[in-house]
């Protein structure tokens, strides 16, 4: 029976340095059949495209454990050309077109097609006269296969709509021979509604002559209008495969997210405040960031003195740029209040000068100076924003080293961070260990309100443990505010009060940390559960 | 075992490679009978001579604008100021006047012009360079070599009475070399001007031990520079700057204005370049004009480089030792070639080849591209 299955890849496992990112998954998809790959972001969705692509990351790695069956018979895909070889071809989220190419350049770029002329009988082919006719018939073929008769195959790609451009890739995919199975890695993730709708029937005509398609996404609903079966990832484990007709979103929901037990902080420290309605810390009104890939649109919401307040979500939502917004390094528009006071974002560090401290998802790119000294990235904001580490003489403001190193060492002793001393470059830490390098830069400025974004991303289990429970001594014993933007589900929900899940740019739903697993799930795939059900 | 590692490491195989060449030079030259004595005060007085030029790179690497190649800015400035105050010098006929005091008066209003004016330009100039981030090092070789260009027009257009400046015969125009002599050439670092023109109280400003020459005067303005500098990097505005130079975003986020912070190191590294050309004219006894300054800027950055700074990020150490590498090669390497090679005009071309060689290998250990 295995011939009936056009791909199967069997008890796929991979390491990526000691850190296992799949653990013996099957995927099996057969002809003509649209099949979903679903999970959360890191459930391993890319690692086992990437394997199935022969794409050098993986080989550069080690390689992985496992077997790839094309049509039942064994195969191995060691470079992407070889994929493209065995009829595997790949539509790209971010597009792989050349803008100043028209339709019919891009599609037949690198497949050209060649006339023999007297210089490419002694030079070679690459000498070849173009045959341009032949090869705008092609492209009208793959671009009329795919309904798309509205696009012409000599206009050029550059300012065409975004809708176009993939369906410009799709036809290149189409176009070459023997394409047998296609994957689309989150095609409708850039696309309007209108797009996206053309996308899904496009899909279907292609399943129909008989070419399969993996198809990757968070958008549930699409799943269910399009799809024929489904795999289901979490955390590089194959947790089941099924048909569409025999699940419902709720289950796929609650499949993808699933109860994780282990418990992140110590339960002594949990939940013991009066948090009222009456203090609000931090206040959105109609609150815009323009972040490319994380725009916030139109946030509304209210986050209470003393709360642990979490910002959840999926990647691309817009819950990155929340902080980003009032850290100043976009431009935003709406208003934010903290403690009742309007923060002008505009002005540089105005967040900053009004108590409230950051630390940013992008540590080696935002949140340190990865030459300088450890002491000199925990001691800066204070340093520059509140004067403190400074002897004055006369008007001019000097380090104080002294006092700086003191600080330091206190640092690196509270939060245990793993260094030769005070002057070791942040660079040259561990990832964890920069990570509470950044958190003690931002408690040096002793704010109200600590804003953390992606606070666990890239460390240890060690390092997380500790970063979380400091998060929550601070907030019990000092009352700060804690704001706490994470793609972590488990982490929010062990940690916050309240989790608000962005969908969109916007606050979807706001939710209790006990709310079951199918309700987050639906929540994170922006579904109402009225639709759900 | 580990500690030499340790120690080769944090010199570098560059400085090991060049400092090694440069001992080389010195025992050949010594073998060859030129005076120790006077090879290591020509070796010293180079030091000095360039070392402010080469100290005007930190502020603008350690800024972010990266290597200053514009730093003729800096010079032109330096130069006009040098040149309006003789002409004042000369036209209140401070000489007379003032006696011993008149080349004092006329290098301190030297600087006051030159620094007023390198300060003007340079904030021009940094923002300038804050329109074209990214590509700073190449705008500013072609900044530096258009300035040059356009002050041969100055030099060209200046009336002025000073006969040590103008052009003899023409009324207008000034003379590619202006002699200091009877100015301030020499004034800090030249025993001889020293003795002859200054009261005894001064006579420690330069002197002689056998044939060593000690320009103390220099050497104490030198390293005055040098402790301003870093000192300034241990302040908060240096600190902010030095971080505006690492990390533009971590900047942002901290409220500082890195665009501002760009300038003003630009503005302290043009300041500085106008400071570095008088001392050096100062220890050159003359005033070179017109093309004069056109590779300096070269000189300078290949120096730095030398010394072990990146494009990122440099230290005062690293000015220290690179200017010593740099112009102690040259100074040793000429006198050698010329013995060794006995033929016409090949050890000058084979000293062209020497230092041009040394730049391109400096500019090939650059780390950390065109950022």
């Amino acid at each position: 029976m295995e011939d009936q299955y056009l791909l199967s890849m069997n008890n796929i496992s991979k390491e990526y340095y000691g850190n296992r990112v799949l653990k013996g998954v099957n995927l099996k998809v057969k002809p003509g059949e649209i099949h979903a790959l679903v999970g959360e972001n890191g459930a391993g969705k890319s690692t086992l495209m990437n394997i199935l692509f022969g794409m050098p990351v993986i080989y550069s790695t080690g390689g992985f454990e496992g077997e790839i069956q094309m049509s039942g018979e064994s195969t191995s895909i060691d470079c992407p050309h070889t994929a493209m070889n065995c009829g595997i071809g790949m539509v790209h989220q971010e597009f792989m077109l050349i803008p100043e190419f028209n339709v019919t350049e891009n599609i037949k770029l690198g497949r050209e097609i060649g006339e023999p002329t007297a210089f490419s009988k002694i030079f070679g082919n690459l000498l070849d006269k173009m045959n341009w006719p032949q090869m705008s018939r092609d492209a009208r073929k793959a671009l009329d296969s795919i309904g798309m008769m509205n696009i012409e195959e000599y206009a050029k790609v550059a300012g065409m709509p975004i809708g176009y451009k993939q369906f410009v890739e799709i036809a290149r995919e189409i176009d070459k021979t023997g394409i047998k199975l296609l994957v689309f890695d989150e095609p409708t993730a850039v696309l309007t509604e209108g797009e996206a709708d053309r996308l899904l029937e496009i899909m279907r005509l292609i399943a129909q002559k008989g070419i399969a398609i993996i198809f990757i996404t968070h958008r549930l609903t699409e799943v269910m209008a399009v799809a024929d079966s489904m795999t289901i990832l979490r955390d590089g484990e194959f947790v089941a495969r099924k048909d569409v007709k025999e699940i419902n979103l709720a289950r796929i929901a609650e499949l993808m997210i699933g109860r994780k037990v282990d418990k992140l902080v110590d339960d002594s420290l949990l939940r013991s405040r009066d948090l009222s309605d009456d203090k609000i810390a931090l206040e959105f009104k109609n609150y815009h960031v323009d972040m490319p890939g994380e725009r916030v649109k139109g946030m509304n919401i209210k986050i209470r003195e003393g709360e642990i307040f979490g910002f959840g979500g999926l990647a691309g939502q817009g819950k990155i740029g929340i902080a980003n917004g009032i850290m100043g390094l976009f431009d935003t528009q709406g208003d934010v209040y903290a403690f009742g006071k309007r923060l002008d974002l505009s002005k540089l560090g105005e967040a900053l000068r009004n108590d409230i401290a950051f630390v940013s998802e992008d540590r080696r790119g935002v949140g340190l100076l990865l030459g300088e000294s450890i002491e000199r990235n925990i001691t800066f904001s204070a340093m520059q924003i509140k004067d403190e580490f400074l002897t004055h003489i006369g008007p001019i403001k000097l380090l104080d080293k002294a006092k700086a190193d003191q600080h330091t060492r206190d640092m690196i002793k509270l939060l245990d961070i793993r260094c030769t001393g005070t002057s070791q470059a942040a660079g040259s830490l561990s990832g964890g260990n920069q990570q509470k390098v950044c958190l003690a830069r931002a408690i040096t400025m002793d704010p109200k309100i600590l804003i953390v974004s992606e606070p666990t991303r890239g460390i240890d289990i060690g390092a997380k443990k500790l970063v979380l429970e400091y998060l929550t001594k601070i907030n019990r014993e000092q009352g700060t505010t804690i704001v706490m933007i994470s793609s972590e589900l488990v982490e929010l929900r062990s940690l916050c009060d309240r989790i608000a899940i962005v969908s969109e740019g916007k606050v979807f739903s706001v939710m209790k940390p006990d709310d079951s697993d199918a309700a987050f799930g639906l929540a994170m795939a922006g579904v109402r559960e009225e639709e759900a059900a | 075992m580990k500690t030499l590692k340790n120690i080769y490491e944090n010199i570098g195989l560059p400085r090991l490679i060049i400092g090694l060449f440069f001992i080389f030079l010195v025992v050949t030259s010594i073998v060859l009978g030129f005076s120790p004595a006077a090879l290591f005060s020509d070796v010293l007085r180079r030091w000095l001579m360039y070392g402010t030029l080469v100290l005007a790179m930190v502020p603008g690497i350690q800024s972010g604008i990266g290597l200053n190649f514009g730093i003729s800015l800096g010079i032109s400035a330096g130069l006009l100021g040098s040149v309006f105050a003789m002409e004042i010098s000369f036209l209140r006929n401070w000489n007379e006047v003032l006696g011993a005091g008149a080349p004092w008066l006329t290098l301190l209003l030297a600087l006051l012009f030159g620094i007023i004016m390198a300060a003007i330009l340079g904030t021009l100039y940094g923002m300038l360079l804050n329109r074209v981030k990214g590509s700073e090092m190449t705008v500013s070789t072609y900044v530096g070599f258009s300035v040059i260009a356009f002050m041969n027009i100055v030099w060209l257009s200046l009336a002025f009475k000073n006969g040590e400046l103008s052009w003899p015969l023409q009324g207008r125009g000034l003379r590619n070399t202006a002699s200091l002599s009877g100015s301030f050439g020499g004034l800090l670092s030249n025993p001889d001007v020293v003795q002859s023109t200054q009261p005894a109280w001064l006579h420690w400003l330069a002197f002689k031990i056998g044939d060593f020459t000690v320009p103390l005067g220099l050497i104490l303005v030198f390293a005055l520079l040098c402790f301003i500098i870093w000192l300034f990097f241990r302040s908060k505005l240096g600190i902010a700057m030095s971080a505006a130079g690492e990390n533009q975003l971590f900047t942002t986020t901290t409220g500082i204005n890195v665009d501002g912070k760009r300038i003003q190191g630009t503005a302290i590294s043009t300041v500085l370049g106008a400071v570095g050309i008088i001392l050096y004219a100062q220890t050159y006894g003359f005033l070179q004009l017109y093309n004069a300054p056109l590779m300096m800027g070269f000189a300078s950055v290949a120096s730095i480089l030398i010394g072990g700074a990146s494009v990122r990020r440099a230290k005062i150490s690293h000015v220290l030792i690179g200017t010593l590498l740099f112009q102690g090669i040259l100074v040793t390497a000429l006198p050698v070639v010329n013995e060794v090679i006995e033929i016409g005009t090949l050890p000058e071309v084979l000293r062209i080849i020497i230092s041009n060689g040394i730049i391109l290998y400096a500019l090939s250990k650059t780390k950390g591209g065109n950022q």
